[in-house]
């Protein structure tokens, strides 16, 4: 079979970021009639080489050929223009408008000037016949399932003469029913020439409808592959970058847990997280471990009252809980810390101290301020232990660096004295010396009989902390393994891959 | 502070300004046991939009607005000149219209934190509604009382000091107590500085919402009785008119930024305090009566530009140059009109 001539090319490309390489030598080519899945963690650089293709960022360094000549796009209506169309995640449609409206937005077929309605509702209900839809093209888009809306921003997309069609997660929302008609779509599609750029964390759908892929990983290119011939366990690999140092587990002798603190049973919430069934320790360390988007925090945000859970229940102590709030969360004395801290941890305008009693001061009420002296003593001891720097605590905490902002939302936690402490990427996006006395911390605290919940990328640092690891994926809890000596890096790694069904 | 640097001197210019064209503006005398001079005047007559004012900070400090105040001033006079003409006593009216104040405020920071309408509607509501309601009670008409003891709210004094002075340094004290010696005052800020953080934090964001409308309902209804108490009648259309738009411009030109978060109470009288003296000024220099608006707009504009930072990196830059409006500057003013 000779390779057709691929239909776009990109070559070392390149974006900066104030403080950040977003992107760096990448490439990536797209022939017609392909899938191709665009795979990598979070931050890996996916969405940038996005919008870098789509025009939203101007490249710092490469080129980008479509058809063979150089292009490059100042605005995503320019690459449009050029054939590139783009399905975001979050549907950007006006769902107060009808379909045919929605597919027509803005070209809106005239006569005399004003809009034929009657031709752009035969139009419209053409082009979802073409991707196997029969609905109401006059009626609201909001009437219909995400599904179908996916769809007619798919129709739309293609409308325009595409040549590049790029999916950007257009699953996250669906369910399997959904799946498998947008697949349907996609292989229609694809027999049509179209080249289709696929992202997504599910990896069975990777496999079940990719192509070929490329991977990326920290901005770099790990390498373009064959999608039957890469293993998944190889996949996931090259994702997380695999470093097969040798492991020095922090906890030495087995202990022995039979006191347990938090017990969910059948636990979930619908297009979240399936049912799951954990059971914490006192003085336990559970590690999480899958992929981004595998349902990681929402497990954590489940036990913490953060978000409702729509199926099981949970016992904290042996006695049943509903954990409807963080509140109620914090009153049975569990404490999250989350994986956002920019968005759901730090009060930016606050100072060092006052984000450090914040929680506290949450419990008492404004009413009862936690006295000055309290606070400084508090403040200062944590400051001290957790070596954050400057160590002023009248500092604004937003000109703090990320290790130290973490480190004082971690304070704020440990000052309420948790039962079950849950940290969500605590050592994500900080430096290793910060991120050693994170770990150090966490089982200086389990010593002394804190459960912990350790949510974390890194599958090392889960495997250097944790009493048992439980395992995600799909936004499903597939296996609970023991972290004896048999389990490793590359267990895991399969455990993940594999989803738990051979293991 | 130094956040307070640029409203001090806007003051301090304004006062200079109106040195230079009435010389004996600082004067003070005491005639017939009372204190006069232009700046007494400044804060008596200031007193009703300090009141408004301090309300209104704590409400955009949670990240809000509330445009209901000129009608609660409204109504609060106006059922205080009701009840009073209907010989309630003056402890009953004011007590009545207070309490009034305080159900109509709870009411918005209900639909504010519980309903979860956007602040500038949620408010605007009761900006429209409570006009027609302080009609009502009026019946459409100018309630006039001759009450000595009503009087003295907005009109008495005290220790040879007006009395509305007094109150308002009353409910400044109360409101720097609950809010910087007891927890209230950071826990605004951090609901105004991150909901979701705080919510996280564990804070129940829903009450304090609602505390501070009703408070600044209440701020409202204090400012209401002066006014009214002042000139001994109540006029449901006409009192308060406006006073909403002042105030967000004394909170934001003492340094509150609108998107809510850190707050300054000395900021807020302070930006009250310049929108009063500017009223002054306009009279005591003489500007014609029909350019007045225009004029407060100008200066008001340029109080806005020499407080942002970016205008004066910018018109440092450029000196020479006409000074353009920057984008921040534009919005500012955009409330003022």
């Amino acid at each position: 079979m000779v390779t057709p001539a691929p239909v776009l090319t990109m070559s070392g490309i390149g974006k900066q970021f104030p403080g950040v390489k977003a992107l760096d030598g990448v490439d990536l080519r797209l022939l017609p009639g392909e899938v191709h899945a665009l795979m990598g963690e979070n931050g890996a650089g996916k969405s940038t080489l996005i919008k870098v293709l789509t025009g939203v960022h101007p490249a710092d360094a490469g080129t980008i050929e479509l058809g063979g000549a150089p292009v490059a796009f100042g605005s995503p209506l320019e690459a449009q223009q050029a054939g590139i169309s783009t399905v975001y995640q979050e549907v950007n449609l006006c769902t107060n408008l009808s379909v045919a409206e929605n597919i027509f937005i803005g070209r809106e077929p005239r006569k005399r000037g004003r809009i034929d309605w009657k031709r752009m509702r035969a139009r419209a209900a053409e082009l979802l016949s073409r991707l196997e839809l029969s609905v109401d093209v006059s009626a609201p888009l909001s009437t219909y399932s995400l599904a179908v809306q996916q769809m007619v921003a798919i129709a739309r997309a293609i409308d325009i003469e595409a040549r590049v069609l790029i999916l950007d997660e257009p699953t996250s929302s669906l369910d399997a029913d959904e799946v498998e008609q947008l697949f349907r779509v996609m292989r229609r599609l694809k027999e049509e020439g179209i080249a289709i750029l696929f992202v997504s964390h599910f990896l069975d759908q990777i496999y079940e409808i990719s192509d070929r892929m490329t991977i990326l990983r920290n901005g770099r290119l790990v390498g373009e592959y064959l999608t039957d011939r890469l293993p998944q366990v190889e996949l996931v690999a090259k994702m997380i970058g695999q470093e097969l140092a040798a492991l020095e587990r922090l906890h030495g002798e087995a202990k022995v847990f039979d006191r347990p603190l938090v017990e969910a049973r059948e636990l979930g919430r619908p297009g979240a997280i399936e049912p799951f069934t954990l059971t914490i320790h006192e003085g336990e360390v559970v590690g999480l471990a899958g992929l981004l988007g595998s349902g990681r925090t929402e497990i954590a945000r489940l036990l913490f009252g953060a978000d409702h859970a729509g199926t099981g229940e949970i016992a904290v102590g042996g006695t049943p809980a509903s954990l409807r709030t963080p509140r109620a969360a914090m009153n049975h004395k569990i404490a999250f810390c989350s994986e956002n801290r920019k968005a759901d941890g730090l009060i930016p305008d606050l100072t060092v101290r006052e984000n450090i009693i914040l929680a506290l001061q949450a419990t008492r009420g404004w009413t009862r301020p936690v006295p000055r002296e309290q606070q400084d003593e508090l403040v200062g001891r944590y400051v001290k232990a957790l070596k954050i720097s400057p160590p002023n605590p009248e500092h604004l905490v937003r000109n703090l660096s990320g290790g130290n902002q973490q480190k004082v939302v971690l304070a704020r936690w440990l000052i309420l004295e948790p039962r079950l402490l849950i940290l969500d990427e605590p050592t994500r996006g900080i430096d290793v010396g910060a991120k050693t006395e994170i770990q150090r911390l966490v089982a200086e605290l389990s010593d002394g009989g804190m459960a912990v919940l350790f949510i974390s990328a890194e599958l090392e640092e889960v495997l250097r902390l944790s009493h048992k690891v439980e395992v995600l994926r799909d936004r499903r809890l597939v296996a609970e393994l023991p972290n004896d000596d048999e389990l490793t890096t590359d267990v895991l790694m399969e455990t993940i891959a594999s989803g738990g069904r051979t293991s | 502070m130094r956040r307070l640097l640029w409203p001090v001197v806007v003051l301090v210019l304004l006062l200079a300004l109106n040195v230079f064209f009435t010389p004996s503006f600082f004067s003070i005398q005491v005639r017939e046991g009372h204190l006069y001079g232009s700046l007494i005047d400044i804060l008596r007559f200031g007193a009703p939009l300090i009141l408004v004012s301090l309300g209104m900070t704590l409400v955009i400090a949670t990240g809000g607005i509330d445009l209901s105040v000129g009608s609660v001033v409204a109504i609060s006079g106006a059922l205080a000149c009701l009840q009073i003409s209907e010989d309630a006593s003056v402890f009953t009216a004011v007590a009545a219209a207070l309490g009034l104040c305080l159900v109509l405020g709870a009411w918005n920071g209900f639909l504010v934190a519980t309903v979860g309408i956007q602040p500038i509607i949620a408010t605007l509501i009761l900006m429209v509604a409570g006009r027609g309601l302080a009609q009502l009670i009026t019946d459409g008409q100018i309630i006039t009382v001759n009450s000595p003891a009503y009087k003295v709210i907005g009109g008495g004094y005290w220790l040879t000091v007006p009395f509305g002075i007094i109150i308002v340094l009353g409910v400044l004290a109360i409101t720097a107590f609950l809010t910087r010696r007891l927890a209230l005052g950071m826990l605004i800020e951090s609901v105004g500085g991150n909901a979701e953080a705080s919510r996280l934090a564990g804070i129940r964001a829903r009450g304090i919402i609602i505390m501070v409308y009703a408070f600044a309902a209440l701020c409202a209804g204090v400012a209401g009785l002066m006014i009214s108490s002042n000139v001994s009648s109540a006029d449901g259309n006409n009192a308060g008119l406006w006073i909403e738009l002042d105030a967000i411009l004394a909170v934001v030109i003492g340094g509150t930024s609108l998107s809510g978060g850190r707050f300054s109470l000395g900021g807020t009288v302070l930006g009250a305090l310049i929108i009063q003296t500017l009223t002054t000024t306009i009279y005591s220099i003489g500007v014609p009566p029909e350019t007045t608006l225009l004029f407060k707009a100008l200066v008001v504009t340029a109080v806005c530009l020499i407080q942002s930072p970016s205008f004066r990196e910018k018109a440092f830059r450029r000196r020479g140059r006409a000074a353009p409006a920057g984008p921040v500057a534009e919005e500012k003013v955009r409330v003022t009109t």
